[in-house]
């Protein structure tokens, strides 16, 4: 008991400063600007493919499984407006997060693990060169800076999906699917839930980097590193979700 | 190649290692660690898997911290440096990799590269391509400048890594286990470009192995290691006449 907990400790504590050194890295000379930009399209443009199709299914499904019940309660009407809420609010960020903690943060896992596992980060560090700054700051901003333009991506093809499935009653035109789904969005549901989302990109990067940077000698590292950073990005984005959740329903839709 | 032209400077020593101890969990695996490199020395480290040779040199590098005893390079205590100045201490002690460490995901160019864009900070696109060009050259690989290290032989890579560490010039270089899992033709290959490099770029050179044709073509000094402590030392054929046991048993 007391071992485990001393574990956990020991675990927080070396997360804790490995955030550190990524903050102070951000902030010291050297750059790696071309680095970035290749994480950038890595990260970003190979998951577009994924990511659209999912925010389109999900919105197309959304439509298709709430249409007929909205429709007994003679509420048919509120169902673009209430599919918008609900992809903008919550349904987008959280499962496109978790679709990017599958498919970025275990390949970054794994990427660095085997780098760790053949010595590579071991030979950038003694050759004078900076693997933090190098590897993990050009990581963790790209993922923090692309997950949110994904969700955005996803959240619009959401709303197509939306009236693509409407659309196959021919209930709706394009224009007045459009203007419903808008009439109930604000500013208050776009906003909080885009800056949850960098947090989001942010907790994929981070663990990401962490576990494969940090793990063991031997290859079965390499697998153990990037199934941890799926497993522990997926709960750090639900636990991000649910104190965003708070926060939003205290200081903004109050 | 002949080793006895090695100019050694015995009153020099660029390593000295003091009373070296480290464990890992509960296993001890440096007891006690004294050993010295000359400047202009090639000193060969050999042992058996397992007895801290791998470790003793990263303790030199600073990528592992011993739990006492002092590790001096260049006159500096290593410990006892601040980040920048370990990273001044790096770039002048060149570290080549049991699997030579290749950046994967980048080429051959890129990989030499790395090391002169970040380390000596050059910009000049002509200067570096000529630097890279001229140690490909010293390595005999000069073709594979845009090849990937997916593409290399075992040998290759070893060259290639041992390209990129000469590339900033250093003053010290550590080799860990530089011909493990090549062929004999390779492993003598690489021996006698160890004793090439040493010449062109004047370096002190720290060889850890346990490949005998390699301790006899590069080591002008042999250090045995046993158990984590450095248990006899001579040159080759003074280990080779050895009474003890253990030291004979490595020549055999």
């Amino acid at each position: 008991m007391i071992a485990a907990s001393k574990r956990v400790f020991e675990e927080a504590g070396n997360q804790v400063s490995f955030m550190g050194d990524f903050f102070r890295k951000i902030f010291s000379s050297g750059f790696e600007g071309n680095e970035f930009i290749r994480q950038c399209f890595i990260i970003g443009y190979k998951s577009l493919s994924l990511v659209g199709i999912t925010g389109f299914i999900l919105g197309f499904v959304m439509t298709l499984q709430s249409e007929p019940t909205m429709a007994e309660f003679g509420a048919g009407s509120y169902v673009p407006g209430m599919v918008a809420i609900s992809i903008i609010r919550e349904i987008g960020p959280v499962i496109i997060a978790l679709i990017c903690a599958g498919k970025i943060s275990s390949s970054i896992g794994a990427e660095l693990g085997s780098m760790k596992v053949s010595e590579q980060i071991d030979a950038m560090e003694v050759s004078g060169a900076n693997p933090i700054q190098y590897l993990v700051v050009t990581r963790i901003l790209a993922c923090t800076i692309m997950i949110p333009l994904l969700t955005l991506m996803a959240d619009t093809l959401a709303l197509f999906g939306g009236f693509a499935a409407s659309n196959i009653n021919g209930n709706y035109s394009f224009f007045l699917y459009f203007h419903k789904a808008f009439a109930s969005l604000t500013f208050v549901d776009l906003v909080p839930s885009f800056i949850k989302t960098i947090f989001f990109g942010f907790a994929i990067g981070f663990v990401g980097c962490y576990k494969g940077y940090n793990s063991n000698r031997g290859t079965e590292s390499v697998g153990v590193a990037a199934n941890s950073a799926v497993v522990n990005a997926s709960l750090w984005i639900i636990l991000i979700d649910a104190i965003a959740v708070q926060l939003t329903s205290v200081f903004a839709y109050n | 190649m002949n080793k006895t032209e090695h100019d050694t400077d015995k009153s020099q020593s660029v390593i000295e290692m003091r009373h070296i101890k480290k464990s890992f969990g509960k296993k001890e695996v440096l007891t006690d660690i004294n050993m010295k490199l000359f400047k202009g020395e090639n000193l060969v480290v050999l042992g058996k898997s397992g007895t801290g040779k791998s470790v003793t040199i990263k303790c030199m590098v600073g990528l592992l911290v011993q739990d006492e005893g002092t590790a001096v390079v260049l006159g500096e205590d290593v410990n006892n440096l601040t980040s920048d100045q370990l990273k001044e201490l790096r770039a002048k002690v060149g570290f080549l990799f049991q699997s030579a460490a290749l950046y994967d995901s980048m080429t051959v160019r890129e990989n030499l590269e790395f090391p002169l864009t970040r380390v000596l900070k050059l910009r000049d696109k002509a200067d570096i391509t000529q630097r890279i060009e001229e140690v490909l050259e010293a390595v005999g690989l000069a073709n594979a400048i845009d090849m990937m290290p997916s593409d290399l032989s075992g040998g290759m890579r070893k060259r290639i890594g041992l390209a990129r560490t000469l590339i900033l010039k250093p003053e010290i270089m550590l080799y860990d286990e530089p011909t493990t899992g090549l062929d004999p033709i390779t492993s003598r290959e690489i021996s006698e470009l160890i004793l090439q490099m040493q010449k062109k770029y004047k370096t002190s050179s720290i060889i850890i192995t346990h490949d005998m044709a390699c301790a006899e073509v590069t080591g002008d000094r042999l250090l045995v290691m046993h158990e984590g402590k450095i248990v006899a030392e001579g040159n080759y054929d003074e280990l080779q006449n050895s009474e003890d046991k253990l030291v004979r048993s490595f020549f055999k």
